[in-house]
């Protein structure tokens, strides 16, 4: 206490009261360099904490129940689905060239059960890039009027009316069945299904409608479901497939199974619908597998990183595991198994987590390092998938329409001969009819679980409250950085500008100056905006490349590449005078530069966490370190000492590794050798990603020209922050 | 089959219950596929002025509960109740023709189908379901069909307008469509023998009629069959649908020798029920939180014939669709934004709607109602008409019960002025004075309730409350904290304060028995007195800065041993 008196006494002029939480910033700012060292180096621990923070999965909506009423599957459903299996293998046989003969045998099969049926023939829509439809909601889609016969699909669709129900809701049930090839996987899948459809068709529970979707997949499973998706939700009723159908007598011919029966009214070839979708499942089996156990993988990202809600999740985890005797797998990152780096870490948190554990008991946090390197390597795949936005199957389609889908893939353990089929179509749709029957059992909507998490394992999540932590930690320094460096040239050029006179004269005498020189970081702005507006340019551009005919992948990148650097020239020599003006005060200025750029870099990963977390995720890990250390390469090389060396190398590797193309590639190297990787490739891979309609395409693409920059001129390398905060 | 309603026509069976009072009648009806978590309600009156209408029937709900039975006037009281807010009911115009103008129409579109509604209605009965027919409303038996719809018909009689002399004629009804016991399994295996399922009264209910209820004047059972449809290769479609009808009387039947009716058939039967023009289905367009859009889709059941056999010469042949629709508010519809087509072309508005009224819905007030008249060409096989809507913000506390069960928009009316869904019966003296029949024989129009539509709108996360009353008090707590802060501390005091860098001192004498101060805290909460006291204090002085908010803790003397 002595010394605290001591020290009020030496400072006799008590000065302006600080508000604490102001002096506390000032604190922060001036320390900016080592709290953002310390920020960052902790999201990134943070990031790699999350296996160990992940929680044990739970079912949040009572009303779901899975597992409380025994399955009423039995043998019977299951002969029943081994002869649609068989009438389906044998019609093969007899090689129907369009295929049009298995989609009749399983309406036949539907319309036996008792089920209404529709043929719902569609065309397969190509994608298109709209380059300003990144967030709004699926459209109806053009009609294209040239379709050929050809290129019809047909999803046969059956429905169920539940017999106490009131046709308000329904659950979906869709198997991807392409007729032409016919694989066993197929199939089964589809005998899976049938078994579950003649079950529903007798129980006296349902209280949803069923609708079983046998989507087309000849132009993709994902096309034919969200073909269908369309029409039930945006039909068009002024179409012209009518007339179309006219033109093509094979599909007429379809709908001439007509009155066999007295289900006669059963079947329309109108389309059908029934109530609002509450939840989808996509069935698939996979043809070989080399598991050692009956396993079933759940997909679950959709578009733009959206996920179904974890209820559903858990559901059928829970089914599968503890009713089934099925193993569950979720996707993971193959490639991280197996490195050594991360199984020490895993080792260093298990034995940390021991030490506190023997300091008290009561702590138990720790996994072991195996289940940690797993845990990993699932929440990679999952942080990659969401960030990446192409949804991984068909259930993707539902999510556009706010519907909860996942995709099952069962991968059953031996050759499919009898026995073992019999038991895995038991199986299977034992589990399939749980999950439809605690579906079934909702009231409300899904709402009462997570939308936003991050598996780790399919019984273990992240949840959003979590994994923010790391995402915050991580872009935390970039407002102190920004506000340290605008702080920092504002007054070192008060210092070159004003003479000896204290900053307090100056605050009295020149307000007209410094109301310009706080305007200045506006000419920053200016020039920030300018790559920006690149960027856009740049973004923009494949959609009119790939309107030119005949044009492999790497000629498209060819000339997308040529283009940018043309639209660069042209924008730099319309607006040359900002880097023209800027030059000449670089040295003051850069600084300037580098504050508005980290701000808007800050708010545009603050933006994108809202959209799609896991891209931001990715983006703050590549960008916030570059958007640190960058300096003009001038600077450094003039100042030539040791630590500028360092800095000069850190950013030439940091500029060249986050430009896409050579992040794709050293990824793609990585994961599978360099020779597959090439320049088409990268152009497939964005293609793929804007047909999508991905959000992180928008990021991948302003983010390309940052080493064109650097490569073009060195004086540009600060312009790096500028490309990269460029994103959607 | 017993009776199917006059409105059980097009395809699907509607989901819906409706309450209607038309002159001076009054009669609440609850209709619903059996089952169903739906059950819309109508009701309405002749009065004037709805408000009047409305209590005038609570009195009478009260006045009935006195006299028969509590529950089922709070059945109807709750119904009514439901209705009394003017956002549920409103008066059409011309919908319904007998009543038009004068009548309320109200639903309840989430109202559950289930034996709550059953048994106040089996309880007005003078013997309940304990004798005569009413011994064959087994719950789980009725509730298996398809379509149950239940009505209470109370009729004034008498000339008094103020109540007091009034009485009251109560008609119950209760139609319900069965399917005899499912033989579906064996229907499908061998195809060939298709011939419909025999059925008898204890096959379909699990229960016989052991004579009947000794209050009853009259009970008897009429079984109607369509000859002419019976044999429908010969017959043309175009016949008038006359039937048979057989009576059986209970009466003579007794517990030992229960009644029980059935009919096995030997013969294939293709019996059709007359259906309705158009079948009517409706379904929600869109996607997302913001906007929608309702669409009713007509198409044609009949499949080549002309369905009105007296236009089917004229040449200029239209067909007249009344279409009904009432929103709730919050789904906000534009009415501009109607489009029709016919046989999948657009349409001009003008060109197929004669009359159109429609009122717009005023929020918290009163719901939209779109009435129009179609006129629609004999020849047309599917028409649409969509109409687009904006979904609205409730206030948190409009929202229902189970809010993420998201809002129901009450099923659409299609009705077919030009078609009548009455009986003729082959003429008979004796039959003429059963209410039942004369009432199976009056006019009236076909009318098909489409499904209930399910509109998700954007609902609240309802635990939110307690993080914003958790947030709340936080700032609460921070704000009176460093308002008596400042309200304690006089200006000079701080001044002084500031000038010396002050700070208050606390001083905390903390007992201390034991010398390692790491424990003493645990060791006192286990109850760790064994050692003797020693008397030793900590003196721990807080140093609190007032313009920070962290306060330093600093050890300033340990003990004095």
């Amino acid at each position: 206490m002595a010394e605290t008196i001591e020290n009020s006494h030496s400072d006799e002029k008590p000065k302006p009261r600080v508000r604490p939480i102001v002096r506390f910033g000032i604190f922060l700012v001036s320390h900016s360099f080592l709290v953002s060292i310390v920020c960052f180096t902790s999201g990134v621990l943070a990031l790699f904490l999350l296996p160990v923070l992940a929680k044990n999965t739970y079912i949040s909506e009572n009303a779901l129940m899975p597992g409380s009423a025994s399955p009423m599957l039995s043998n019977q459903h299951v002969s029943d689905g081994n002869r649609l299996v068989k009438d389906l293998t044998n019609s093969n046989l007899k090689s129907s060239e369009t295929g049009i003969e298995s989609h009749k045998i399983i309406a036949q099969y539907m319309l036996d059960v008792g089920a209404e049926v529709s043929f719902h023939k569609f065309h397969p829509q190509m994608n298109q890039f709209h380059p300003l439809h990144f967030f709004s909601s699926p459209d109806s889609g053009k009609i294209q009027e040239n379709y050929s016969c050809s290129s019809y699909g047909i999803n046969t669709v059956g429905i169920i009316r539940a017999p106490r129900g009131d046709g308000k809701e329904a659950i979906v049930l869709v198997t991807p069945y392409n007729a032409l090839t016919s694989s066993f996987g197929e199939v089964l899948s589809l005998g899976i299904a049938y078994s579950v459809f003649s079950l529903l068709t007798q129980v006296t529970w349902l209280a949803k409608d069923i609708i079983w979707l046998v989507a087309d997949s000849q132009f993709g499973e994902y096309a034919a479901v969200s073909a269908w998706l369309r029409e039930y939700q945006t039909p068009k009723f002024s179409s012209m497939s009518a007339l179309n159908a006219e033109m093509c007598p094979d599909i007429n011919n379809l709908f001439e199974i007509e009155v066999h029966s007295m289900a006669g009214s059963k079947f329309s070839n109108s389309f059908r619908r029934a109530g609002t979708m509450t939840a989808a499942l996509v069935l698939k089996v996979r043809d070989q597998s080399e598991q050692f156990d009956d396993t079933i993988s759940i997909y679950a990202e959709a578009s733009n990183g959206q996920m179904p809600n974890l209820d559903l999740i858990n559901v059928v985890n829970y089914l599968a595991v503890h009713r089934q005797g099925l193993r569950v797998n979720v996707e993971k990152l193959w490639s991280f198994l197996n490195l050594g780096w991360l199984k020490s870490l895993g080792e260093i948190f298990e034995s940390l987590a021991n030490i506190a554990k023997s300091l008290n008991p009561k702590f138990k946090f720790g996994i072991p390092a195996t289940e940690y390197v797993e845990g990993t390597a699932i929440l990679a795949s999952s942080l990659y998938y969401q960030a990446l936005g192409v949804p991984t199957g068909p259930h993707g389609a539902f999510r556009d329409y706010q519907v909860d889908a996942i995709t099952l893939e069962i991968s059953p353990k031996f050759s499919l001969d009898k026995v073992w089929r019999n038991d895995i179509i038991l199986r299977g749709g034992r589990l399939i009819e749980g999950v439809i029957r605690s579906v079934n059992n909702l009231l409300e909507k899904f709402h009462q679980s997570f939308f936003l998490y991050l598996l780790t394992s399919p019984s273990k999540f992240v949840s959003v409250g979590v994994y923010m932590i790391a995402f915050a930690l991580l872009i935390a320094p970039l407002p102190m950085v920004a506000a340290s460096l605008y702080v920092d040239s504002n007054s070192s050029s008060n210092c070159s500008k004003g003479d000896s006179s204290t900053p307090s004269a100056i605050t009295d005498t020149d307000e007209h100056g410094i109301t310009i020189r706080s305007w200045r970081w506006l000419n920053s702005a200016k020039l920030v905006f300018i790559v920006h507006l690149w960027g856009a340019i740049v973004s923009v551009l494949p959609y009119f490349i790939c309107q030119i005919p005949d044009c492999s992948p790497t000629t498209s990148f060819m000339i997308w590449v040529l283009l940018s650097i043309l639209s660069l020239l042209i924008l730099n020599s319309v607006l040359a005078s900002p880097f023209a003006c800027v030059k000449a005060s670089q040295e003051k200025e850069w600084a300037l530069v580098k504050s508005v750029t980290i701000s808007s870099v800050f708010i545009g990963l603050g933006l994108m966490s809202v959209i799609n977390f896991a891209t931001a995720e990715i983006g703050a890990l590549l960008m916030v370190p570059m958007c640190l250390l960058a300096r003009p390469l001038k600077l450094d090389v003039r100042a030539g000492t040791f630590r500028s060396c360092c800095r000069i190398i850190c950013n030439l590797v940091l500029g060249h590794i986050a430009f896409p193309p050579a992040a794709f590639f050293l990824l793609k190297g990585m994961l599978d050798g360099f020779g597959s990787a090439n320049v088409g490739g990268f152009w497939m891979w964005v293609e793929s990603l804007w047909a999508w309609n991905s959000a992180t395409y928008l990021f991948i693409v302003k983010a390309t020209y940052l080493s064109w920059m650097s490569k073009a001129d060195a004086r540009y390398q600060r312009n790096i922050f500028n490309i990269h905060s460029k994103k959607g | 089959m017993f009776y199917l309603g006059g409105f059980i026509v097009g395809g699907r069976l509607s989901a819906d219950s409706s309450a209607l009072c038309s002159g001076s009648k009054w009669h609440v009806r609850l209709v619903g596929r059996s089952g169903g978590p739906n059950v819309t309600s109508r009701i309405g009156s002749d009065y004037p002025y709805r408000s009047v209408g409305l209590q005038e029937m609570k009195m009478l709900y009260a006045r009935q509960g006195s006299e028969s039975d509590e529950k089922s006037a709070m059945l109807l009281k709750a119904q009514a109740d439901f209705l009394e807010s003017s956002t549920s009911y409103y008066a059409p115009e011309w919908s319904f023709p007998p009543a038009s103008g004068n009548l309320r129409y109200g639903t309840l579109p989430r109202e559950a189908v289930c034996t709550e509604n059953i048994t106040p209605w089996l309880k007005l009965l003078p013997c309940q379901d304990k004798a005569g027919i009413s011994t064959l409303l087994d719950r789980p038996s009725i509730y298996r069909g398809f379509y149950l719809s239940q009505r209470l018909h109370l009729t004034l009689t008498g000339s008094g307008y103020e109540g007091m002399d009034l009485s009251i004629i109560l008609e119950k009804t209760l139609t319900v469509v069965l399917q005899p016991n499912s033989q579906r399994a064996s229907l499908v295996r061998d195809s060939e023998k298709h011939i419909q399922p025999s059925w008898s009264l204890s096959s379909i209910f699990g229960n016989q009629v052991g004579g009947k209820c000794v209050l009853a004047e009259t009970s008897n059972v009429y079984l109607l069959l369509d000859r002419d449809r019976i044999f429908i290769e010969e017959s043309s479609l175009l016949s008038k649908n006359s039937s048979v009808l057989y009576k059986f009387e209970v009466e003579k039947y007794s517990e030992s020798e229960p009644f029980d009716l059935g009919l096995t058939w030997k013969i294939l039967v293709v019996w059709l029920c007359q259906q309705a023009p158009l079948h009517a289905s409706r379904f929600l367009m869109g996607s997302g939180n913001e906007r929608g859009a309702i669409a009713i889709s007509l198409k044609s059941t009949q499949t080549t014939e002309g369905f009105m056999g007296a236009h089917s010469n004229d040449e200029r042949c239209e067909l007249r669709v009344d279409v009904f629709q009432v929103v709730p508010w919050y789904v906000k519809v534009y009415f501009h934004s109607l489009q029709v087509f016919v046989d999948q072309q657009p349409k001009a508005v003008s060109d197929i709607i004669e009359k159109i009224h429609v009122s717009p819905s005023k929020d918290k007030v009163s719901p939209g109602v779109m009435e129009l008249v179609l006129k629609l060409p004999c020849s047309v096989s599917s028409t649409a008409l969509t109409i687009e809507f904006d979904k609205g913000f409730l206030h948190i506390d409009e929202y229902p019960p189970d809010a993420n069960q998201v809002f129901d928009i009450p099923s659409t009316i299609v009705s077919f002025p030009n078609f009548h869904a009455s009986m003729v019966f082959l003429e008979n003296h004796s039959l003429n004075k059963s209410p039942l029949l004369s009432k199976f024989q009056e006019k009236s129009h076909v009318m098909s309730y489409t499904e209930v539509l399910l509109v998700p709108l954007t609902t609240p996360d309802f635990s939110m409350p307690y993080n914003v009353i958790t947030i709340t008090c936080t700032v609460f707590a921070l704000y009176f904290g460093s308002l008596l802060n400042a309200l304690r501390t006089r200006v000079t005091e701080e001044e002084s304060f500031l000038k010396d860098k002050g700070s208050i001192i606390f001083i905390i004498f903390i007992h201390h028995p034991t010398i390692s101060e790491e424990f003493w805290f645990e060791r006192k909460l286990k109850g760790d007195h064994n050692q003797p006291p020693q008397t030793k204090f900590v003196m721990v002085c807080c140093q609190e800065n007032w313009s920070a908010t962290s306060a330093a803790v600093k050890v300033v003397g340990k003990d004095n041993r």
